[in-house]
């Protein structure tokens, strides 16, 4: 079904998207969003939302099996404690993407903000995943205590930083894929530099074919250039902090 | 360097009472005590005055008292700080405790007195007449609109927010699973759904096996967001967003791995062993406005079927905030003062940090009525809150209600040797080794917590029927029912009261 998002009050639009997953709706497609918060927030079934237009703060949050898909730039707060599902955006998105996320996954053509992918966690078969295609800034992963992240810096201009400051900060588990080098002084004082293992490339792989076929891209085009990988050195960060 | 730190304790073993059974040995969660030759000895560094052996020895034949010269004398340099500066030499960490505050603060509320009836305006016998406590927590609408129906009846025109019911105004304070056992969680649950009112999860996320009492529970979103799915939210009564704790204003929390074991791990839905690591900010709240958005992010999560809950420790400017969480949206305010206790903080933190709440409750009380959105939010006061006295002038300062956890933990057993961060809690409370969890029997825990909770209510209707009132709102913000005993003008203009004798 589709729904004319025009001028329509967040709270609304979110009880029609509610009320269409209730009915059996399978395929809903949003035209004209501009703003409008919580789209595929705490939605348990697997249906398939199209957003045309620019979706407003925590899109997908709580959300547990969706797919969704946006036609534009995203804001903040995409995937807040996401459980399950798939968050696809053709543009960039704003900061604390994916904030102690879960499950499922979270793919983005272009830029990302700050604090992207703190506190993610993976537990059992859940196992988080972030693909960034173009750069992020600070503090990625910050807190992160297991999943995937991946940045990808595709379409950078010459300069441009791959991440911000305090990559990894407080990281204690999961991993951190970068496409290129990462300058030393950016690290969390908690994460080390690593090279790709058999094992990784056989982790990456899917994720990558599948940003490309979200996005149009070449796969050996994503692959022309080494990545690397950060990983926490300390699973206990702050052991050793107390007089007991 | 190694440190010589005298025991804080003696144990005395009678050795003519003693039959040599071993139980103490046994009961120790500290490992104090042990059968060498032919007798019971004791490693009095290890005691920490818990009292489980005196209070299982079957011939009553152990005593534990202070070592009364552990360190000489002194008023300045007191053997606490003494004693904590040996251990920073020895380790160079922050120093670590559990409990409460139990530095020599003025409380206020020993500072306060209720008022009653006498002659000319009747009190009431709460023993033959009906004394409502029940309690609605929610957003109450400014006004009320009624229509009058076809059938001659007056119907409620106006959409009320969501409201949960207690049956005394009194709920379990947030500790979670993990710094407590299960056991002594599955008491909390069940003595509130016995009780009619609600506990606590805290931030360690809700076990499969309490899921049947989701009506009695609130569930904590803290910044960790550990357990927290769309079922974790939609099982409970209430959802709270803790932004602080008054045993620990401005810091997080940090379960070490070697406390995530098996179910605690499912629980919190993060790998064995791991560190549980929530730190004081939520990253995505740096406004009110940020508040807001996860406050209905959670709305929109649960259908708008669900009190919203915001947790802060009551600090200097805590009526300001408290005001921009009631802008913010949240049904209730949960404001915890700096005797609130923990399962583990940094002792600086937890003795040094925050303000008391019946200060932090009478400002925030006072400045929402000021700005006119008392109504928009209920109150929860919690933080040191000993005995229904304490609850009533509480209730007087302008609480809907209360939330106990010390309390209650005194209730199930605990003897307040403030340990609970070591994980030995011989009482099987703040532990999670199985062979001291297995001896807190949840049915009985649950009977004592359930025999307070009818304590302090038949209490409270004492102090109501005292007062002339016949329900708990009419006491409710009504200053004017106390009197302050000690306090300065200041003290008595903050808290909104008369002295006594006025």
């Amino acid at each position: 079904m589709r729904i004319d998002a025009r001028g329509m009050y967040y709270r609304d639009l979110n009880k029609m998207i509610h009320q269409a997953v209730k009915n059996g709706e399978t395929e809903i497609v949003l035209d004209n969003v501009n703003g409008q918060r919580y789209i595929g927030t705490g939605i348990n079934e697997k249906v398939r939302i199209t957003v045309n237009g620019v979706p407003g703060n925590d899109l997908a949050a709580f959300m547990n099996g969706p797919e969704i898909t946006v036609y534009a730039n995203a804001q903040d707060g995409i995937g807040n404690t996401m459980n399950d599902g798939t968050v696809v955006v053709h543009g960039g998105a704003g900061d604390v993407l994916g904030y102690a996320m879960r499950g499922g996954k979270i793919f983005i053509k272009g830029n990302v903000g700050y604090r992207v992918g703190i506190h993610m966690k993976e537990y059992q078969d859940r196992v988080p995943a972030i693909v960034v295609g173009g750069t992020a800034g600070d503090f990625f992963g910050e807190y992160m205590a297991g999943g995937i992240l991946v940045v990808l810096g595709l379409n950078r201009k010459p300069g441009d930083p791959l991440t911000g400051d305090y990559l990894g900060t407080g990281m204690h588990g999961g991993i951190i894929y970068l496409r290129g080098e990462v300058e030393r002084y950016k690290l969390g004082k908690e994460v080390e530099v690593f090279e790709l293992n058999e094992e990784d490339e056989k982790k990456l792989q899917p994720f990558l074919e599948e940003y490309c076929a979200h996005f149009g891209f070449e796969l050996e085009e994503v692959l022309s250039v080494p990545f690397c990988k950060l990983l926490p050195v300390s699973k206990r960060p702050y052991g050793r902090l107390y007089a007991y | 360097m190694s440190v010589y730190l005298p025991a804080e304790f003696n144990v005395q073993i009678d050795h003519t009472l003693c039959r040599r059974c071993r139980r103490c040995v046994a009961e120790c969660g500290f490992g104090t005590l042990s059968f060498k030759g032919d007798k019971v000895v004791a490693d009095h560094k290890k005691c920490v005055a818990c009292q489980r052996c005196v209070s299982t020895c079957p011939e009553a034949a152990i005593n534990v008292v202070k070592n009364p010269l552990a360190y000489k004398e002194n008023h300045h340099w007191t053997p606490e700080h003494i004693k904590n500066l040996h251990k920073q030499a020895a380790t160079g960490g922050m120093l670590l405790t559990g409990g409460g505050n139990d530095k020599v603060y003025k409380s206020y509320f020993d500072h306060m007195v209720l008022d009653a009836c006498q002659v000319t305006n009747p009190s009431i016998d709460p023993l033959r007449e009906p004394m409502e406590l029940r309690t609605y927590l929610g957003s109450k609408p400014d006004s009320l609109e009624f229509r009058y129906s076809e059938n001659g009846e007056y119907k409620l025109k106006t959409k009320l927010n969501p409201q949960v019911k207690l049956d005394t105004p009194i709920v379990f304070s947030a500790m979670s699973y993990g710094a407590i056992s299960l056991n002594a969680h599955k008491a909390l649950a069940s003595a509130a759904k016995e009780c009619g009112i609600l506990y606590n999860t805290g931030e360690g996320g809700l076990h499969k096996e309490l899921y049947c009492y989701g009506e009695n529970t609130i569930v904590q979103v803290a910044s960790g967001r550990f357990g927290v799915n769309q079922e974790y939210l939609n099982r409970a009564a209430v959802v709270e967003i803790k932004c602080g704790q008054g045993a620990k204003p401005g810091i997080g929390g940090h379960l070490p791995g070697e406390k995530v074991n098996r179910e605690v791990s499912q629980t919190r839905m993060i790998p064995e062993g791991s560190d549980a690591i929530s730190p004081a900010p939520h990253h995505d709240i740096y406004s009110i406005e940020d508040l807001a958005q996860l406050i209905y992010a959670i709305k929109e999560a649960t259908g708008y079927e669900k009190p919203v809950s915001v947790k802060i420790a009551a600090v200097h400017n805590v009526a300001a905030i408290a005001s921009g969480i009631a802008r913010a949206g949240a049904d209730i305010i949960y404001l915890d003062g700096f005797r609130g206790g923990t399962g583990a903080a940094p002792t600086i933190i937890r003795d040094n940090v925050g303000i008391p709440i019946e200060i932090a409750l009478a400002a925030v009380d006072d400045r929402l009525r000021k700005e006119g959105i008392r109504n928009k939010v209920s109150i929860i006061a919690s933080g040191g809150i000993r005995s229904s006295a304490d609850m009533a002038k509480a209730i007087a300062l302008g609480a809907d209600a209360v939330a106990v956890g010390t309390a209650a933990l005194i209730a199930m057993g605990c003897r307040l040797c403030q340990k609970c961060y070591t994980g030995s809690c011989s009482w099987g409370i703040a532990t999670q080794r199985p062979e001291l969890v297995r001896r807190l029997n949840p049915d009985k825990a649950a009977q004592c917590l359930i025999n307070m909770i009818r304590g302090w209510s038949l209490e409270l209707k004492e102090i109501l029927g005292a007062l002339g009132v016949n329900a708990v709102e009419s006491l409710r913000g009504s200053r004017e029912r106390l009197r302050g005993i000690g306090l300065n003008e200041t003290e008595l203009n903050i808290l909104g009261i008369k002295p006594a004798g006025r």
